[in-house]
Formats: structure tokens, sequence, C-alpha cells
């Protein structure tokens, strides 16, 4: 079809003002099933959190938990769950909208509408499919006659042993706090060692390196395990009168120390040649270089995966359990064998979640800050 | 005697030869600048003089003191030859006052207010003591090159060699720097640049040699380089830098 021949091509701006004709493409397709499919979809949605929320009221009376409070906060949800259908509805009015601007000759008014409607549909499915994720979970806590909750989430067993668990989370805090600042110091020392220069420095470089391979293969828990178990036996003077908790820091500073270093090398190393040529054309001398020149740069370059490190080995400490240290995850089978329930598990589960989540975001912003540094074209 | 004598170096770069029995000599207070087609050895000469390049042969003196071969003081080489590079090099994670004072701080051990007047007074004369607090990243590409002459010259060297120091700027910017370079050369300070600014070199330049196939082909004043050379080499040289409309 030419041009010229589509009515609906040439038409004006804004309702004719000033006379003045716009060339506007083709007419939009008319997106009235897709948003009739987000409606009906919308309705369906509404339809099983009803029937989910009616199922949470019996769990609920079984619990001896169903009262006024329970009712109304249920009801609140279930008017929650039916604003799915607002934006499903205004769609397809949308959509029809447009498919009667369309048959008045209206294309740019068809197309704004198609647009909105377009978009309102694809909320509606978004919003859906959250939804739906959101009544599985419930589903699957409340299906066999609670039996998930129960395993997971018996709330007096939380309540009666959260303290203890969380005092015994103050060991695994103690723990990586000072395995982190042990890795810091420890890993840039082995970087250094890898990248130590000329003759002199290939030994420290072999060994640096065999170092690196070994603790970097070894699994965490191995490493735990035979230091914890093997220092106080060999009866070495000073080693073997250490606690388990520093034999826990010792073999995690250990391993990451390992990965660490590989992280300093890496930042290192990113740094062009050119920095080294001006600050040697200065007179200051390799160690000077790399003290004030290139580590400091290098180091800003690896503060997020050094980040992603310290998340790593925070959830390590958990693993110093092998040797018996009353860590909380320790503490917590204690209390799970004790009571034949795994609540207080979930407890240290969510303390080290949530001991995460901040670094994480933390993490996530220096990345995002690092990449809008570089698309500007600075540093 | 002169401040700066090459004697018959080689160097090369693999089966690549860059300097074959290359000679040249710098005097006290006098200002040279290399020319020569791209990839002829200016930059790797400068690097030779400072130190950081080696050379395969022939030898470097300064003052009459042998710089190449083993058992050279090369931070202290340094310490007496400045150079300033084409991409300027600041230190990016340091501030313009802090890129100037770290030498002189570090390697000669001044105190810090002392280091912190002089380099301010540099700055000043730059006319750029307003970005001392600033970074590098905050300055235009002529502020950062007068920054790195400036952190260069903060060492009281007895020779500069500038690499190339405008090739990186806007044309707009050239002259800012240029300026410095003439100022320095008007106070006597001993110069070896390699440059593509066949109207600077002309200027300020007591002597300007011509290097091509790792040798110094043809040396002598502006005048005659640029007005009458006498070897073929030089005059297609100079034909294709007037064709580009550079001279």
């Amino acid at each position: 079809m030419r041009a010229e021949d589509s009515p609906a091509r040439d038409v004006a701006d804004g309702g004719n003002q000033g006379g003045q004709r716009f060339r506007v493409g083709a007419p939009p397709p008319s997106v009235t099933r897709l948003c009739g499919a987000a409606l009906a979809v919308a309705g369906l949605v509404v339809v099983a959190s009803w029937a989910t929320l009616r199922d949470l009221r019996a769990a609920l009376q079984t619990l001896g938990q169903a009262g006024a409070i329970a009712d109304t906060l249920l009801l609140l949800l279930g008017m929650a769950a039916i604003a799915l259908i607002v934006p499903g509805a205004r769609s397809l009015l949308l959509a029809r909208r447009a498919d009667t601007a369309l048959a008045q000759g209206d294309v740019i008014g068809a197309r704004v509408a198609a647009s909105a409607a377009r978009n309102l549909a694809w909320i509606t499915f978004g919003y859906a499919a959250a939804q739906i994720l959101g009544l599985l979970a419930i589903e699957f806590l409340i299906a066999n006659d609670l039996a998930v909750s129960r395993t997971f989430f018996l709330l007096p067993l939380i309540e009666s042993s959260f303290f203890l668990i969380l005092r015994a989370f103050w060991i695994n805090v103690a723990i990586f706090m000072i395995a982190e600042v042990l890795v810091l110091i420890w890993g840039l020392v082995v970087a250094l060692a890898r990248l130590a220069p000329g003759a002199a420095g290939r030994p420290i470089r072999l060994i640096a390196t065999f170092y690196v391979d070994v603790f970097r293969g070894l699994p965490a828990i191995i490493n735990i395990y035979l230091i914890g178990f093997g220092i106080p036996l060999t009866g070495l003077p000073i080693l073997k009168g250490m606690s388990q908790e520093a034999f826990a820091v010792l073999a995690l500073t250990l391993t990451n120390g390992a990965y660490v270093a590989e992280v300093y090398r890496a930042g290192i190393e990113s740094i062009h040649w050119s920095q080294t040529a001006a600050a040697r054309s200065l007179g200051l001398s390799y160690m000077q270089t790399l003290r004030y020149v290139i580590v400091p740069q290098g180091v800003r370059q690896i503060i997020p995966p050094l980040l992603n490190n310290f998340i790593g080995l925070q959830k390590d400490t958990a693993l110093v359990n092998v040797i018996g240290t009353i860590d909380a995850f320790n503490q917590s089978i204690i209390v799970a064998s004790n009571n034949f329930n795994l609540s207080a598990v979930t407890t240290v589960a969510a303390l080290f979640v949530l001991i995460t989540i901040p670094q994480a975001r933390l993490v996530d912003s220096m990345v995002a800050r690092d990449r809008r540094r570089m698309r500007t074209g600075a540093g | 005697m002169a401040l700066i004598e090459i004697r018959g170096i080689h160097k090369h770069f693999g089966n690549h030869p860059v300097f074959t029995a290359l000679d040249l000599e710098v005097e006290e207070h006098q200002v040279v600048c290399l020319i020569g087609p791209s990839g002829c050895g200016k930059s790797t000469l400068l690097r030779c003089i400072n130190g950081l390049e080696e050379i395969d042969g022939g030898e470097i003196r300064i003052d009459g003191d042998r710089i190449t071969g083993p058992g050279v003081d090369v931070n202290a080489l340094r310490r007496e030859v400045g150079i300033v590079f084409q991409s300027y090099n600041l230190f990016p994670h340091m501030t313009v006052l802090e890129n100037v004072m770290l030498a002189p701080t570090r390697v000669l051990r001044q105190p810090h207010d002392a280091a912190a007047a002089t380099a301010m007074g540099l700055l000043r004369r730059i006319g750029l003591e307003a970005k001392a607090r600033e970074y590098p990243d905050r300055l235009s590409g002529g502020q950062q090159q007068r920054v790195a002459i400036v952190r260069a010259l903060a060492m009281e060297p007895r020779v500069l060699l500038l690499d190339e120091i405008t090739s990186a700027l806007d044309p707009e910017l050239v002259a800012e720097v240029l300026n410095i370079v003439r100022d320095l050369a008007a106070e006597g300070m001993t110069m070896l640049l390699a440059t593509h600014e066949m109207g600077f070199a002309r200027e300020v330049a007591a002597k300007i040699c011509f290097l091509c196939d790792g040798v110094v082909h043809e040396e002598g004043p502006p005048a005659e380089i640029f007005g009458a050379p006498r070897r073929e080499r030089t005059r297609m040289f100079l034909r294709r830098i007037i064709e580009a409309g550079r001279l």
C-alpha cells in the first residue's frame, strides 16, 4: 500500500491546528487481545488469591490464631489482591479507545492509547507473576497441615532460643572481623610476593605461587579441620595453646588470603605501566612506586571484588563447627536436635542473610558508581 | 664538554634495530629538538637518557658521568634528569599539589611544608594555583600537561626531556603548554625535545636533529635544517610536513 492510498496516513497533528499536516507511519496494530488476556489473567490470579487466603484462614484456625485481627488482616490482603484488576481493566479500556480513535482516522491518538494500553497490560502480567509466586510460597508454608511452617518456623522455639543463638553468632562475627583484617594484610603481602621483580624475586614468586595454588584448591572445611585438630596434636609451643577460635581465624585467613592475593594482583596489574614509568622517572624506587602510586590505585579498583570475598568469608565461618567451636550454627544444631525441630537453624540462616544484605547492596552501588565513572570518562 | 654526550649507542627491540651507532650532544643551557618520522626512535632515545630503557651498546654521559651500563644508580640519575610524557601520566588518585610534592618529599626527603611551598610557587607560575586541590581528571589536557611539567621541575633537574608533550592535546591547548617551554628555554633550562611542532622547534631550538634509520641523519641550526637541508631524506621528510600544513 502506498502512502497516498491510506487515508489514515496523512493526519493532522493535534486536531488540525494551523492546517499543517504531518506524514506519519502505519496505523498501530490492535492491542485489544493482549489487554483482554491481561484482564483475564488478573481475574484468575485474584480468584486464586482468595482461595489461598481461605486456606490460610483455615490454617490459622487450626493454630488457634484465628480471630477478629487475623480476619481483618486477611480481608485487607484480599482487597490488596483485587488491586491487580485495576491496571488490567484500564489497559483494556485504553485498547478500546485506541480502536475507536483508529476508526475515526486519528492515528496519533490511536498510537498514544495503544502504547499506554500495551504498557499497562505488561505491568499487569508482571504483577500477576509476582502475586502467583507469593501465593505458591503461602501454599508451601501451609501445605500438609502446616508441616513446612512447623519444621522451619516454629515461633515458640525461635523465641526461646533466639538469644542463645544470637550470643553464639557473636563468635562468628568475631571470627570474620579478625580474619578480614588479617586477610587484607596477608593477601597484599602474598600479592606483592607474586609480583617480586627480577632474578632475586624468582624464589619468592615461586613460593607465593605455590601457596596460592594450594590454598585456593584446598576446600576451606578441610583446611579448618586439619589446622583445628592437627596443630594441637603437634604440641608445637605457642601454637598448641591457641584457642579453637584462633585456629578458625588462622585457617580462614590462609584460605581467603590466597583468593584475596589474586584479587590484589589483578588490581595492581590493571594499572597501566605508564604510571610506573612516571613514578620511576621522578626517582621513586620500586617499593616507593608500589606504595605511593600503584597499590593505592589498584586497591580502588578491587574494593567490590574484595567485599564479595568478605561476604564469602563470613559465610565460611559457619564451617568452624567441624572443629567443635560453639558458633551460631553449632549452637542451633544442638537446639535443633534437642527439640527435633529446625527452627533454630532458620534463625542462624536469617542472621547470616541479614548481615550480608547491606554489604551486597554496598557492592552493587560501588559497581554502579564505577561504571558511571567509566562512562563519563572520568578517572 | 657537553652536558649530555651520547656516543655510538646501539639498541634493538627483538630483531628490529632502533639505534645503530647514534651520536648526539646537548650543551648546558641548550635546547635541542629531535624530529623525524614516527617510529624513528625519538621517544626511545629520551627514555634511554632517563634510564627507562636500557641500551645494548655505546654509552651516555651526563656532565661526564656514565649513566648507562652496570653499576649505575638509576634513581640518582632520574633526580637529575626529568621527563614529561605525551600522555601526561599524572597520578589520578592524588591532587595536583600531591602530584607535584610526591617526589620532593619521598625522594629528596624535603619537609612537607617546604615542599608544599615550592610546589605552590611552581603552580602559581603556570597559573594553576587555584587547581592545587583538584584531582587531575577535573583538568583539561593542557592544564594536566602543565602540571606534569611542573611535577618534573619540582625535582630541580639539570636536564628536562620532553616527549611529544603536545601531541595528545587539542590544538587550542597547545600554546599554553609551549609557552611554559618557551619560558624555561629563556631561563636557560637544558632541554631535549621530541616534537612534531616544527614551527616551535624552529623558534626555540639551538639545534635540530633529524633522526632516521637509527642515527642522527642530519643536524644543525634550525635555519639550516628547515631552510636548506643537505640530505635527501631530510628534504623528503620536511616536504611531507609542509604538505600536511604543519610548517
